[in-house]
């Protein structure tokens, strides 16, 4: 466990206090079964702007709370343990987009509107099914964007889009010439195809590699995620294996399992230390959080695959139903497996990075 | 691998069968069918059948080539093995499938064929063999998985019948099935010599069936609850307390239906990973799929896949010259099992969010099928014996080593 500060070890008590009591699973998956379009409940995006969640990137001369990545990580990291559907993460990546190259007049406008939960923000990069940073088409003449992205995670609400262009990052309202598809995919929550005709777009700072510091926020923020996610689906299964009996014995007295709960034990302290190490590194302004980013999505994406796929096994036929949550965190854990690059991807990139 | 075309050319002692199975087969089945399989039919439960299927179901059926080793006398072609894999090959060529299929194809019929009496085989078989009845599997319930022999349904003794009461669980196409074949416990005081095989009628009173839904989205197993369920005596298979060796028999088939070459064939069916690779990822400069990593562990799998057809080639040839099961049968359902969930997790990294498709616009029907194919198969390792079990059962029967204590 990272070294917090006390403010950070409230913020994460009380992230873990309301998730446990106010958002647990049953009420992700009764916004799913209720087919809400956004994908998340609006109300209960509130009360997370209302405890600072929204602003917890933004400094306070605009609204927020300014503390920061692992901050924001401890509060992702909790919701990833319930499965609670909120625009969090996207809205931090985009925030942490106008914080790295956003004017005065940029940021006056969009950062205290977003800390207080009023605008949902989002990232929009990719424009095919694969995170591909380099392969980017939408344009911009005069001001004005045109172009496709593909599954834009809450691309259903988002009031604000940060989004790649041939020349740089561009700032687009979401109010003129902004065109919605919603994809409905295994995980139930919003990633939308959004079309840009001639949108009015504000231009971020020309910092050449802007992207790809953004790109690399979001990844480890949806680490963040995965890390609470995969402990909770551990966490699931080794209680159920605690309970089952079968051949007269709880399951959790056979050998077979017991190494295999060991094992992901060994593979989740790994986890944390690499997603934790790759929050601590962009709140101390390293200059190796591109390498800090790679090894902790791969290593996530790694982790919460094995977790979540023994969490189906390990349940034996409960584990296949709807009814049991078990498919609900193997169809998220999939889901951000691929986002923002898979273990593939990152591991292809670390070696780059080091010269391999 | 010799392929169709090879084995044209040489002189075989099959090639009259073969001759009589193509014109057959060129006079019977319906070219509209050709290359129409539905991977996914035997969980999503009846569907409308086309006239053409319905007529190339109906000719297999009255010739018993849909189920080709079985014997005349029960409806099956009473063919030789040889025969039943020329058959098989030339169905292939033809891009036929067998439309006669089921658990009574793969389980219920062979294990009849050991236990049954002459009356229930004449009673039973031939109706699977043509096609005509679908038939579930009662085994496992709440509390009895993969340790069955613990089941609870309790078939008490009323002189010509029993009278049934229990639950069971994850029934497969329980509420399709006309039939049920199950084992329930005739004696309260042991655990393995108090079950009895028995065949319930999924029509009669006091039968209910409540449909389960999956991961994948599909609802094709069920909880079947029995109350007071008549069953003659005559609907029992073996004697009273014989149900657990009845019921593992069954169970023998069961896995190697599951691993065997069904499965093998279908891996190798379908587009090439490799081939899907280059179309979603693209290639590098030297025509190679785009990411090294993914790259190599699509081979990885390749290897894997074909090593595993190769054993299966291999069981095949060492059953036929020890007129027994090779060892490596006992491997065949795990690696089964965890090629085809490797081939699936593959397909869906290749696609990345468009392999992660639930339903509606943005994405192709056989993307789709197959988000809800990687759902559904991660059953493949659990049902029939969890891979844990059958681990279980190659270090105790195979290996030798000691129970669990
Ligand atoms: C899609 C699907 C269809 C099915 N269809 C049918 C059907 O038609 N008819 C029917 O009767 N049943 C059916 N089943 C049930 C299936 O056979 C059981 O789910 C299976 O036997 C496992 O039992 P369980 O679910 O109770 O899991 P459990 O037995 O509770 O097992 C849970 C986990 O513990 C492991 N485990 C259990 N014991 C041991 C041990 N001794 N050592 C190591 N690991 C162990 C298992 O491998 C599994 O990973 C179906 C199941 C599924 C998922």
């Amino acid at each position: 466990m990272a070294v917090l500060t006390e403010e950070q070890t409230m913020l994460r008590d009380l992230a873990r206090e309301w998730v446990d009591n106010e958002a647990p699973v049953t009420a992700w998956r009764k916004t799913r079964n209720a087919g809400v379009p956004a994908g998340y409940d609006a109300e209960v995006w509130k009360t997370q702007a209302e405890m600072g969640w929204a602003g917890v990137l933004i400094p306070e001369e605009h609204g927020g709370v300014g503390m920061g990545y692992l901050s924001l990580g401890l509060v992702l990291e909790q919701m990833g343990r319930n499965l609670v559907a909120s625009p969090l993460a996207a809205t931090a990546a985009a925030t942490s987009a106008i914080l790295l190259g956003g004017s005065d007049a940029q940021k006056a406008e969009w950062l205290p509107r977003i800390a207080s939960g009023e605008v949902v923000a989002t990232v929009a990069f990719d424009e095919g099914p694969n995170f591909a940073p380099g392969r980017v088409a939408t344009s911009v003449t005069d001001g004005k964007l045109t172009g496709t992205k593909a599954f834009v995670a809450e691309g259903d609400s988002a009031q604000l889009f940060i989004v790649s262009a041939t020349d740089g990052v561009y700032l687009v309202s979401g109010d003129t010439g902004v065109t919605r598809s919603t994809r409905a995919m295994a995980d139930a929550r919003s990633h939308a195809a959004i079309t840009f005709a001639a949108a009015p777009a504000d231009k971020l700072a020309g910092d050449p590699d802007l992207a790809t510091k953004v790109a690399d926020r979001a990844a480890v923020a949806t680490a963040a995620e995965m890390l609470g996610l995969a402990e909770a689906a551990f966490a699931i299964t080794n209680d159920y294996l605690k309970t089952r009996v079968q051949f007269g014995q709880l399951l959790s007295s056979f050998q077979a399992l017991q190494h295999r709960m060991a094992k992901m034990f060994t593979e989740l302290e790994l986890m944390r230390s690499a997603v934790e190490g790759a929050l601590e590194a962009i709140d101390s302004g390293r200059s190796d959080v591109d390498q800090a980013a790679s090894l902790a999505k791969a290593i996530a994406g790694d982790v919460a695959k094995l977790v979540s796929r023994e969490m189906v096994q390990l349940h034996g036929g409960i584990g296949m139903t709807d009814e049991h949550d078990a498919g609900l965190f193997l169809k998220r854990s999939a889901m951000l497996e691929t986002m923002w690059g898979n273990a593939a991807y990152h591991r292809e990139r670390f070696a780059r990075l080091n010269g391999y | 691998m010799a392929t169709l075309a090879d084995r044209d050319t040489r002189s075989d002692p099959l090639d009259a069968f073969r001759q009589e199975a193509r014109d057959w087969i060129a006079a019977n089945f319906p070219p509209a069918l050709k290359g129409v399989d539905n991977t996914m039919s035997a969980v999503e439960g009846p569907s409308d059948p086309s006239p053409d299927e319905e007529a190339w179901r109906k000719a297999m059926g009255d010739k018993g080539w849909g189920v080709p080793t079985w014997p005349k006398q029960y409806g099956g072609g009473g063919l030789s093995r040889a025969e039943a894999r020329v058959l098989g090959e030339e169905l292939a060529r033809a891009g036929a499938t067998n439309p006669i299929g089921g658990m009574g194809v793969m389980m219920f019929g062979p294990t009849m064929l050991e236990y049954g009496t002459e009356e229930q085989k004449l009673e039973h078989i031939p109706p699977i063999a043509r096609g005509e009845i679908r038939w579930c599997q009662g085994y496992s319930e709440p509390g009895a998985g993969s340790d069955l022999a613990s089941l609870q349904t309790f078939a008490e003794d009323k002189g010509d019948h029993y009278l049934v009461n229990g639950q069971k669980t994850w029934t497969s196409g329980g509420q399709w099935a006309d039939k049920c074949f199950a084992i329930v416990r005739t004696d309260k005081t042991k655990k393995h010599e108090g079950i009895t095989f028995v065949l319930i009628d999924m029509k009669d009173p006091g039968v209910e069936v409540k449909p389960i839904r999956l991961i994948s989205g599909q609802s094709p197993f069920c909880e079947t609850f029995f109350t007071d369920v008549k069953v003659p005596k005559s609907d029992r298979v073996g004697a009273e307390g014989e149900g657990w060796t009845i019921g593992k028999r069954l169970l023998q088939h069961e896995r190697s239906s599951l691993s065997g070459g069904g499965s093998a064939s279908r891996l190798f069916g379908g587009v090439p990973l490799g081939k899907l690779a280059k179309e979603y990822r693209g290639e590098d400069a030297a025509g190679r799929v785009g990411d090294a990593d993914l790259r190599m562990r699509i081979v990885r799998h390749e290897m894997d896949s074909r090593a595993f057809a190769l054993t299966l080639r291999r069981a095949a040839l060492e059953a036929k010259s020890n007129q027994g099961p090779s060892a490596a049968t006992s491997i065949m359902k795990n690696v089964g099992a965890r090629i085809t969930q490797e081939r699936a997790e593959l397909t869906l990294e290749i696609r990345g969010m468009q392999g992660l498709g639930w339903e509606g616009e943005g994405f192709a029907e056989d993307e789709i099928a197959a988000t809800r194919g990687w759902l559904f198969g991660k059953a493949v390792s659990i049902y029939g014996g969890s891979s844990e079990i059958q681990n279980n059962v190659i270090a105790k029967r195979i290996l030798g080593m000691l129970d669990h204590q």
